[in-house]
């Protein structure tokens, strides 16, 4: 049983969850933190007792693409990343733009608006 | 070509108790896409960490879902205390599971229920549900609540259950055994529950697994795959497997949660007679700095929590991923290719709880 | 008249609870609390119900849904708010989404606490919502 955090370039991301889609794991989740200087972003996948997020460090402004390509099912998780956060992820399969909770705050996740 | 038509299901619909909207893409019939609209009870608690102590907010990490709230509230419990080193006394341990495994029976005899409603066969909801209010016993008896009891905290738990208490539950347990045959044999041979649910909703391994299923509805489909073996609380003293089914139908998730019930009388045995004695909590002193992941099987699948503590009593953040959450995309896969009739069944049998998903 | 007060048929909505409350509400129609010995009903459609019950606090989405369900159905009626977050927004009160009780989008005649509330004051705050329905039944009447 191994519980590891991997934490990768912008670039190596898509190439890592190839890999991982390849050898058999699983998405389990996608977690967005709103940091000082940017946003993380936690891919974690799961195989059998094994779990491994992968994390990529965005800036503020920088936007990332998403992984529906390799994961369809990474579709919910993302849209609300992107809602809730405003992360900005590019080309995901099934787009809410900024619809999927329709709430009335704009990204209360996301950096306080003075710091922005 | 047929003609296409959009329906919307939902929100407020007679199968489901909560909200969920979904466009039905239909050709005569047949449903061709589905596309999920979420949001009706997003409430926005996972904010609540910034105004909320880290101790505090076990309070709200249980009311995330009203039906699942035992299990949310020591999955937060359990990532502070991994976070913090906190290594909790065993009888804790013991207690979580005991309250956990009585959680399962009582989701699924819920489930079951609802199911029995859903086929419009109401005296076997009216049984299951019959059932279920004897685990609510036990939990009004051992807690004081019906549905939220809050006493998980960081470093433990807070009320203990005595020796004779253990045996009255154990008793009750019994009965209940005896009791669920009946509503058991008519679940999986009763020919009227059988004719809808056989072979309705297929979903195979390698679809279940890509899609990201969890839970019953992945081990519906043949993966071997259950978090409790990781091994938190007191599961690793314990002797148990993954249930798991070959047809991956609708049949077959009602055959796993049914044989899940059963398997946690057996866990619930095995732990009264094993319960060491002992302190119920430890004292917790400092602020969480750091981060875990920590999975936790929910009775709908593996939920996972996840706590970023900065050094204050403020976490950074804390995110929850439910089972539902990743149950949705391969419903989705599900509902393409059904009959407009069969679409509230086929939501209600990946046993939806929507309050978890939107948070 | 009468046949209001014999058997009022009740539409629960979930607003934005978690569960707790709702399937309370639904625990109250099983045997073991049996509202249907008032002659109660659970129904599905808002068209049918006379009496609303509302779990949850009310966010920016839900409350479209409720003011929609609150005007399909007929005059006269009355909604019941269960549990406290249907009351006053209860644990979530400070949540961005979240906008306050039920009172806040539709006029509330019976206030239910608890967390969750249990069946017997849910079925407690049924009783006194038929009574109100009854006055408002009788108010109606006169004018």
């Amino acid at each position: 049983m191994s519980d590891r955090i991997i934490t990768l370039g912008k670039a190596e991301l898509y190439a890592a969850a190839v890999q991982k889609k390849m050898n058999g794991w699983r998405l389990a989740q996608i977690c967005a933190v709103t940091t000082e200087d940017g946003y993380e972003m936690s891919y974690t996948f799961v195989k059998d007792k094994n779990m491994d997020t992968l994390r990529v460090h965005l800036d503020h402004h920088e936007s990332i693409s998403s992984i529906t390509q390799i994961f369809p099912c990474a579709f919910l998780q993302e849209n609300e990343a992107a809602e809730l956060f405003g992360v900005l992820i590019n080309n995901i399969t099934m787009d809410y733009k900024h619809k999927l909770y329709r709430i009335d705050v704009e990204a209360p996740f996301g950096p306080d608006k003075e710091e922005a | 070509m047929a003609k296409r038509s959009i329906i919307p299901f939902g929100p407020q619909h007679p199968v489901l108790p909560e909200p969920i909207h979904l466009d039905l893409v239909l050709e005569d019939e047949v449903v061709v896409e589905a596309i999920p609209n979420i949001g009706f009870v997003h409430r926005g608690l996972e904010k609540l960490v910034k105004t909320r102590g880290y101790k505090q907010y076990v309070y709200v990490a249980e009311r995330v879902c009203g039906i699942c709230s035992f299990g949310h509230g020591m999955g937060y419990c359990e990532s502070v205390e991994r976070v913090m080193g906190i290594d909790i006394p065993r009888r804790a341990k013991y207690l979580r599971t005991m309250w956990m495994e009585l959680s399962r029976i009582h989701s699924h005899l819920l489930w079951l229920g609802l199911l029995a409603d859903a086929l419009g066969f109401e005296s076997l909801f009216m049984q299951s549900w019959r059932l279920r209010e004897k685990i609510l016993d036990i939990f009004d008896a051992t807690t004081g609540g019906r549905i939220i009891f809050s006493v998980n905290q960081i470093g433990g738990v807070l009320k203990d259950v005595d020796r004779s208490m253990l045996q009255e539950i154990d008793k009750t347990i019994t009965e209940l055994e005896q009791e669920l045959t009946p509503i058991t044999n008519t679940f999986l041979e009763d020919a009227l529950v059988n004719n809808r649910l056989r072979g309705l909703g297929v979903l195979t391994k390698e679809q279940a697994y890509t899609a990201g299923a969890v839970g019953p509805m992945l081990r519906a489909s043949g993966v071997d795959y259950d978090s409790r073996e990781t091994g938190y609380a007191a599961y690793n003293e314990l002797n148990f497997g993954p249930i798991i089914a070959i047809e991956g139908d609708s049949y077959a998730r009602t055959k796993v949660r049914l044989a899940e019930i059963l398997q946690s009388f057996e866990i619930l045995h095995e732990l009264i007679s094993k319960i060491p004695e002992g302190e119920i909590a430890v004292p917790v002193k400092g602020n969480p700095k750091g981060e875990c992941f920590v999975r936790i099987e929910q009775p709908r699948g593996e939920a996972i929590y996840y706590t970023k503590g900065n050094g204050t009593k403020y976490l950074d953040r804390f995110r929850l991923r439910t089972p539902t959450t990743s149950n949705i995309p391969p419903m989705l896969d599900l509902l393409k290719g059904c009959q407009l009739g069969d679409v509230p069944l086929l939501i209600l049998t990946i046993d939806p709880c929507i309050s978890c998903t939107e948070r | 008249m009468d046949r209001l007060k014999k058997s009022p048929w009740m539409l629960h909505y979930d607003a934005s609870s978690c569960n707790g409350c709702d399937i309370e509400v639904l625990a109250c129609t099983m045997p073991r609390f049996d509202i249907e010995r008032f002659g109660i009903i659970n129904t599905g459609n808002p068209f049918h119900a006379d009496i609303l019950l509302i779990t949850g606090g009310v966010n920016a989405q839900s409350a479209q849904v409720v003011k929609q369900i609150y005007s399909q159905m007929p005059n006269p009626k009355v909604v019941v708010a269960v549990g406290i977050c249907a009351c006053t927004g209860g644990v979530f009160k400070d949540c961005y989404n979240i906008l306050g009780g039920i009172d806040t989008v539709i006029p509330v005649d019976v206030y239910v606490p608890g967390c969750a509330a249990r069946p017997q004051s849910i079925i407690d705050g049924v009783l006194k919502a038929v009574d109100i329905l009854e006055k408002k039944k009788e108010a109606q009447t006169h004018e």
